[in-house]
């Protein structure tokens, strides 16, 4: 029997690990992150999950270790934020190259300097070319839900890529909310038993982590790049199954009230709550507003994407991550790319916000819709414009 | 008194910094007072030292110094501190760490920082569990003991940092405890003054995570166990090994001299010009 509880999103996510039925969690604490080992330990303590939790002494090693277990073919998680994140940098090209499905919950916090707890999505954003399946969450039943997804679409046998679910660091990690926890037969259905067909095994032996000369180093590269873009088509069969078993709808692009809309709202992760906030208001006032949750980030969605927008005439872009000297956030520079050789398309308004904590409440989302109307209409030739920037008047851009 | 307090307050930013973070009962701020009047004692200038921490309740310490003080990414103190006395061969450069600090995440730098024996004074603060993120297990956390992490009971065996260190080719070790404050003050002027990779295990109360994990329980009863736990090493050497169990045994473990790195740089410079 499903049920119905309250848990804070880290306890959510250590729910989906032990219903999976993970053989292996490596994990060195970094906060926000450190509810997820710790409610593993418990369970793995109480005997409420079977698997061996190694407390490794840095990311790094949470990763390597991972690395090794995922290559016998032992279901492998880890968890991490921040600093945590950017120190496996190395060994996350490992597991994405050497096609592990290795699930890692990203409670996501800003990187030094200046050290800083809070949330914003520099951490996720610096390992987007790492070449894993990257998705967000807007709320604790998602970070439940997108969990239990990435174990189902990581391993299935026409995908075999690690998989970064994206939970924003204290907005979900340390918030309480009601959520629902499925009937165990019905994830054992959805998550069937993890096979992996190249494990490390005496009596077959395959060989792992093998040179790659120039003369083979591209068409390995170039086989991954299409690996990683065909598997589009599980990640949707799998949130298809997702809502047959469970009932819940998820998609790579979702919208919100944006039928008619001229102007979208565009963020990711938990601000997405906030956003759909403001557009009821604005609906209720007669302006066609609407919002577009892009859920997941890589490998990205472009024909959903460039649907969902073909009608609209503006997006007002959230990114919650610097890319220094560069043409704006990561996300809205990906999305005009996105868009550039359409025919039609919509003006993409980059904002930067969010940063290390800073609040983005309903009245700075009110005012990127306006802003970002303004824009449309009169022109402009800024790159981006940072939100909420303590003695920066509002309507400052950066120019290229 | 009041002297005493004439002295800390030279040296606080107690203007810009405060309140610190540490909880009520922490040991890293008799550390702190211990670090100043060794400093002091030793006729420093401000400006001949630069204080170096990684993260961690401990990597806060130097922030409310008014020294040159550097505040790094968790670990990596001693390869910062590597560099800026590689730069500036003048300064007295000192590295202050928590156990995770200096023997999990950034173990590798301990290790080989001692084996190159730089002239750097290591302050390892060994409060036996990660404090800053909330009482989870360390390299120095007791076999068998119950903490955030391991709730089943520790499953693996603590580092011996002063050991570690020792054989990584420390010329300098020494251990004490907040609670011996007056010897640990001698302690680190001493390390400070001395050439080489010098370092100090500093046994601390972490009063909110240990003393609740370990059933120690508060300030005052952590205090008392370091007090009644601790045996100095000539007292030590007349004792057996049965008798040493379950004791820390604190003051200067090792005391030798090595060429440190800058000495044998020098001298090959100077072989090279002959
Ligand atoms: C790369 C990285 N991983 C993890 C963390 C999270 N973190 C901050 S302090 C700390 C451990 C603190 O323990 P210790 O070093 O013993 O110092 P204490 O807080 O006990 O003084 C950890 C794991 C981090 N800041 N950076
Ligand atoms: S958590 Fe522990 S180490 Fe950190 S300030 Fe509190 S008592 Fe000290």
């Amino acid at each position: 029997m499903s049920k119905r509880v309250v848990l804070e999103a880290s306890h959510a996510v250590a729910e989906a690990v032990r219903m999976a039925d993970v053989d292996i969690v490596a994990a060195y604490p970094i906060t926000p992150q450190t509810h997820i080992p710790e409610r593993l330990a418990e369970m793995v303590a109480d005997g409420d999950l079977d698997a061996a939790y190694v407390p490794v002494e840095s990311e790094h090693s949470a990763m390597s270790c991972v690395l090794g277990s995922a290559a016998v073919g032992a279901r492998s998680f880890t968890t991490t934020a921040s600093q945590g994140l950017v120190l496996m940098h190395e060994a996350l090209y490992i597991a994405s190259s050497h096609r592990y499905p290795i699930v890692m919950a990203i409670c996501n916090r800003a990187l030094s300097a200046p050290i800083n707890i809070w949330c914003d999505h520099s951490d996720v954003m610096a390992c987007r070319d790492t070449g894993w399946i990257q998705v967000f969450c807007q709320n604790n039943q998602e970070s439940f839900d997108m969990t239990l997804w990435a174990f189902r679409v990581g391993e299935d046998p026409d995908v075999m890529f690690p998989v970064m679910v994206n939970l924003d660091g204290f907005i979900l990690s340390h918030v309480t909310e009601p959520l629902i926890l499925p009937d165990q037969d019905d994830v054992s259905r959805f998550i069937p038993e993890y096979h992996y067909r190249l494990a490390l095994d005496p009596a077959k032996p395959t060989s792992h982590g093998c040179f790659g000369l120039p003369d083979i180093y591209t068409e390995v590269k170039y086989s991954q790049e299409l690996a990683l873009r065909k598997s589009r088509s599980v990640i949707d069969k799998g949130w298809k199954e997702f809502s047959n078993i469970f009932g819940r709808e998820y998609k790579a692009v979702e919208t919100y009230k944006a039928e008619g809309a001229s102007t979208l709202l565009v963020t990711m992760g938990s601000l997405g709550e906030t956003a759909k906030m403001v557009i009821d208001e604005r609906r209720a006032n007669g302006e066609a507003v609407g919002h577009l949750n892009l859920r997941l980030w890589r490998p990205f969605p472009f024909d959903e994407f460039r649907d969902a927008v073909k009608d609209v005439k503006t997006l007002a872009v959230l990114d919650r991550c610097y890319s220094f000297g560069g043409p704006g956030g990561p996300v809205a520079s990906e999305l005009r790319s996105a868009l550039y050789n359409q025919e039609t398309r919509p003006h993409v308004v980059g904002f930067i916000g969010g940063i290390g904590g800073r609040e983005v409440d309903a009245q700075a989302f009110g005012y990127m819709i306006d802003r970002a109307n303004e824009i449309t209409e009169k022109g402009s030739d800024d790159l981006y414009e940072p939100l909420l920037v303590r003695g920066l008047e509002s309507g400052t851009g950066v120019r290229g | 008194m009041t002297g005493q307090e004439h002295l800390i307050h030279r040296y606080l930013r107690s203007s810009k910094r405060f309140p610190h973070v540490w909880c009520p009962g922490c040991g890293i701020g008799i550390l702190l007072g211990a670090l100043v009047r060794a400093i002091d004692g030793n006729g420093y200038g401000k400006d001949d030292i630069v204080l170096i921490s990684g993260i961690g309740c401990s990597g806060r310490l130097p922030v409310y110094l008014d020294f040159n003080t550097l505040h790094t990414t968790h670990g990596r103190a001693l390869t910062f501190a590597t560099g800026i006395k590689l730069a500036k061969p003048k300064l007295k450069v000192i590295a202050i760490m928590g156990d995770g600090d200096a023997s999990s995440i950034g173990g590798n730098h301990l290790i080989h920082s001692a084996r190159r024996n730089i002239d750097i004074t290591a302050i390892i603060i060994n409060n036996q569990i990660y404090g800053m993120t909330g009482g989870q297990s360390s390299p120095t956390t007791p076999f068998g003991l119950h903490t955030a992490s391991s709730p089943f009971g520790h499953l693996e065996h603590p580092f011996d940092i002063a050991k570690l260190v020792e054989a990584a080719g420390a010329p300098f070790v020494a251990r004490s405890t907040v609670y011996h404050a007056r010897i640990l003050e001698r302690l680190i002027g001493t390390a400070i003054a001395k050439s080489g990779f010098s370092v100090i295990e500093v046994m601390s109360p972490c009063v909110t995570h240990f003393g609740k994990w370990s059933g120690i329980g508060s300030a005052v009863q952590m205090m008392q166990w370091q007090k009644d736990n601790t045996v100095s090493i000539e007292k030590a050497r007349n004792m057996t090994p049965t008798e040493l169990q379950g004791k820390v045994v604190t003051g200067v473990l090792i005391d030798a001299h090595k060429p440190t790195f800058h000495e044998e740089h020098a001298r090959i410079s100077r072989e090279m010009k002959d």
